[in-house]
């Protein structure tokens, strides 16, 4: 009686072993974005000199960029 | 829509930091605060590189991710910013940067450290624009004003390119193809693979190695 309950112990101690990897959690933290909580801002175009007009703006600024562009520049 | 981004050619940048002195007059940065920096790579040796380092306005910006109070945002045109008044100088964003971007001020003594300070491209904050508040805390608002960042446009040799990605990306691909070298490097194709404007992948002139249109797999390979 005494030696069935033993190894009945032993049994379920090494099957616990056994599976204690199973319970196993991912240790990588999971960032998630946050949201904003400050004030809120105005898009670029939204002030003078172009009071929100959006095309204008990126008209301004596509001339501008290809002003980075020395072979178009070359050219003129 | 724009998204704004930074490129640096290697090949053309000089170490002259006139990207780094136009960024600190610009916006009139204090002494310990450098929103932008140049980085060279086997200095003094035949072969050295240079490349100018700010803040890369992420897509999916680690900064963002990690701050606990959530004090940034993210403009219509890609550029990310943050506000000062919620900032709390934790540091979590220096950590969580890979760029090193984030800078903090040494307000006091014991090494207390201020507001988190950073390239805003040119951008300014959630002030009102080009108000002296908004000057005096995040730096001059060009991006209001029609401009690009002053480090891109004072650049000597045009090495620091800064603006809409997809322009500076034809800007840059235009530069590789005409000087015929560049073309060769891991990734190329992956990133800058579309011809230029008018141009034929593979034509003549173009750079050794360019491919000729073939679909690269995800992640690039040597073209």
């Amino acid at each position: 009686m005494m030696r069935a309950r033993t190894t009945g112990l032993a049994a379920f101690a090494v099957v616990a072993l056994l599976v204690a990897g199973c319970g196993e959690r991912p240790q990588v933290v999971n960032y998630k974005q946050g949201k904003y909580q400050g004030k809120p801002d105005t898009p670029a175009y939204a002030s003078a000199p172009y009071n929100g007009n959006r095309q204008q703006w990126d008209n301004a600024i596509d001339t501008r960029a290809q002003h980075q562009n020395e072979y178009v520049r070359l050219r003129d | 829509m724009a998204r704004m981004k930074f490129l640096c050619d290697a090949e053309r940048c000089i170490e002259c930091n006139s990207c780094v002195t136009a960024c600190k007059q610009e916006h009139e940065i204090p002494w310990g605060v450098n929103r932008r920096r140049v980085v060279t790579l086997n200095d003094g040796v035949p072969g050295e590189r240079s490349i100018s380092v700010a803040c890369m306005h992420c897509s999916d910006a680690p900064c963002m991710a990690v701050c606990p109070v959530d004090c940034f945002y993210k403009t219509e045109e890609g550029v990310v910013l943050h506000d000062k008044d919620l900032c709390i100088g934790c540091g979590y964003c220096f950590y969580a940067c890979p760029f090193g971007a984030p800078q903090f001020p040494q307000t006091g003594a014991f090494g207390v450290r201020g507001k988190m300070d950073k390239c805003t491209f040119c951008a300014g904050g959630p002030e009102p624009d080009r108000s002296a508040a908004e000057f005096q805390k995040y730096g001059r608002n060009r991006l209001a004003e029609g401009k690009l960042p002053a480090c891109a446009e004072m650049c000597s040799t045009k090495a620091l390119l800064g603006g809409d990605g997809e322009v500076i990306a034809n800007i840059y691909r235009d530069r590789v193809l005409r000087r015929g070298k560049g073309g060769e490097v891991w990734g190329w194709a992956t990133a800058y693979k579309l011809p230029p404007s008018g141009g034929q992948p593979g034509a003549p002139g173009a750079a050794p190695g360019v491919a000729p249109t073939s679909p690269q797999p995800a992640g690039g390979t040597k073209s």
